[in-house]
């Protein structure tokens, strides 16, 4: 079966943009990756389209209503903090499957300030434990301390590293250094994480064209190319905690584990990775469910650069969510930007070198709600 | 009477319990009543229990933002029940400090009435306490 490549993705720049709208904001992002192409909406024969917060309000159409509603098909799409990189993994099956050759996906999301999670009804929150998503991710990185003794400070460091990374990258929500002392001084949420542990919550819309081999070499896109080696999804296999604390391994193991399969190759090939930084215990733990390091190791990882730019294979070298922001609908497809960008060797300043096959990887839910995880392996052409 | 807090936590004409259940085909117990089991996907194998209220403290962390009117720092605890069930509360009885809370340490289920935040009256609720002569 032939492969389907991305030929044109772009994002705008993370940040608040509260006189916009979500459609607007999807129409900036459709629009500079339809240039990326060198395309225009007239070649688009599918629109899969990633959104949360307006999930029931027909994000695609009404984008389509401000940059040509030319009667395509359009399927909206909610899935947690996996789904932008579930529009983008829709849009690869119908290509995949055949039906189409040139397909358009999109993520966006317009958010508040402040702690996500609770919900309906009267809260439990504080008599029954945390709801909150800071809690959650502490406790991850509690169980990960009490297996292996991390620490703290390798928790810390994962932000340190991550801002670093942003200050490099033109299109992250923050750009500015901090140092291990003002990150672990920062206020802190939920034990052992503090303010400058979390991800931002912003604003934000991310694009990417698809498109067949055939179709590929037909409008001689082949030079902007970058080749999809696998799109994987999964849900969370059954943990016995999982009602008492959400489990976000299970689902990251799964999927790389089929995707690595898919891709024909090992976590030793990749050579960088964006991965799901919602809180920095959160890197770590997927350190080593994505085969970067043994279980246990990654402290390791964190302690001597091997996960920097620079190192053997730098991590979310956007700035992450941690500094980038965490558009919810947006970030499944600005992870797959970032590293396509790496890969057709124009991320400038951060650029890592040599880059040939990069991994993306996704993974959301919340308490009492289930796991969506997406993993993408890109190859350069 | 009374409302509970959540559903799984029931008065028990006086006597309130944890509601759970246990597949009959792998032994997985589960907090609250359900018909099909998530872990072996056997149906129709479902008993209700009586969850037990004595366990072991497997996780936790120290919560100090929470949502507008909750009461903070307070514990979030993971606790293993010693039938097997897993279930997340509140830890009280013991200092917020990260520093001195012990995994593994023992712990019974209490149950008692609190106000949730943005609530204006009590409902029957629970929380984790160390055991009789644990350290804490
Ligand atoms: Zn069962």
């Amino acid at each position: 079966m032939s492969d389907v490549y991305i030929v044109g993705i772009d994002m705008i720049r993370f940040g608040r943009y509260p006189e916009k709208t979500v459609p607007g904001l999807a129409a900036e992002a459709a629009l500079l990756a339809l240039d990326d192409a060198g395309l225009t909406i007239r070649d688009m024969q599918a629109l899969f389209c990633g959104n949360l917060g307006q999930a029931s309000g027909m994000v695609g159409q009404r984008m389509l209503a401000e940059i040509g509603q030319t009667g395509i098909p359009v399927t909206n799409v909610a899935n947690a903090c996996a789904t932008g990189a579930t529009a983008f993994r829709d849009a690869w099956m119908t290509i995949k499957a055949g039906v189409y050759d040139t397909v358009l996906a999109v993520g966006v999301e317009q958010m508040g300030k402040g702690l996500l999670g609770g919900g309906g009804g009267v809260s439990p929150e504080g008599l029954v434990g945390s709801y909150t998503m800071p809690a959650m991710f502490a406790h991850i990185g509690m169980e990960h301390s009490k297996r292996y003794g991390t620490t703290f400070a390798q928790f810390a460091q994962v932000s340190v590293k991550n801002h670093h990374h942003s200050t490099l990258n033109p299109k992250s929500m923050y750009r500015v250094e901090t140092p291990l002392k003002e990150v672990m001084g920062a206020e802190m949420i939920a034990w052992p994480l503090t303010k400058l542990m979390c991800s931002v919550n912003v604003d934000g819309s991310a694009a990417a064209v698809l498109m067949s081999e055939k179709k590929v070499r037909e409008r001689g896109l082949m030079d902007r190319a970058v080749r999809i080696r696998a799109s994987e999804m999964s849900s969370n296999p059954f943990e016995d905690r999982q009602m008492a604390m959400p489990d976000f391994s299970g689902a990251t193991r799964v999927a790389a584990a089929n995707a690595y399969e898919q891709a024909g190759i090992g976590p030793e090939e990749v050579n960088l990775v964006e991965l799901h930084d919602c809180f920095a215990t959160a890197e770590l733990v997927h350190y080593e469910n994505l085969g970067l390091c043994a279980f246990g190791d990654a402290g390791k990882l964190i302690d001597d650069g091997t996960t920097a730019l620079g190192g053997r294979v730098p991590v979310n070298v956007s700035g992450g969510l941690l500094s980038k922001g965490h558009p919810l609908g947006a970030t499944g497809i600005a992870n797959i930007y970032e590293v396509s960008t790496h890969l057709r060797g124009k991320a400038g300043e951060r650029q890592v070198e040599g880059a040939r096959i990069g991994l993306t990887h996704v993974v959301g839910g919340g308490p009492g709600m289930g796991t969506a995880c997406a993993i993408h392996v890109l190859e350069k052409v | 009477m009374t409302d509970t807090i959540l559903p799984f936590v029931k008065a028990g004409d006086g006597a309130p319990y944890l509601a759970g259940s246990r597949c009959g085909a792998c032994g997985e117990v589960f907090v609250g009543t359900r018909a099909t089991c998530a872990k072996c996907t056997a149906r129709d194998q479902m008993a209700p229990v009586h969850l037990a209220q004595t366990g072991k403290l497997y996780d936790f962390t120290v919560v100090y933002r929470s949502f507008p009117g909750v009461k903070v720092p307070f514990i979030d605890a993971i606790v293993d029940l010693d039938d097997g069930a897993h279930l997340k509360g509140t830890l009280m009885g013991v200092d917020p400090d990260p520093a001195t809370i012990q995994f593994g340490m023992p712990v019974t289920v209490e149950f008692r009435e609190a106000v949730p935040a943005g609530a204006d009256r009590p409902y029957l609720t629970f929380v984790f306490v160390p055991a009789e002569g644990a350290k804490s």
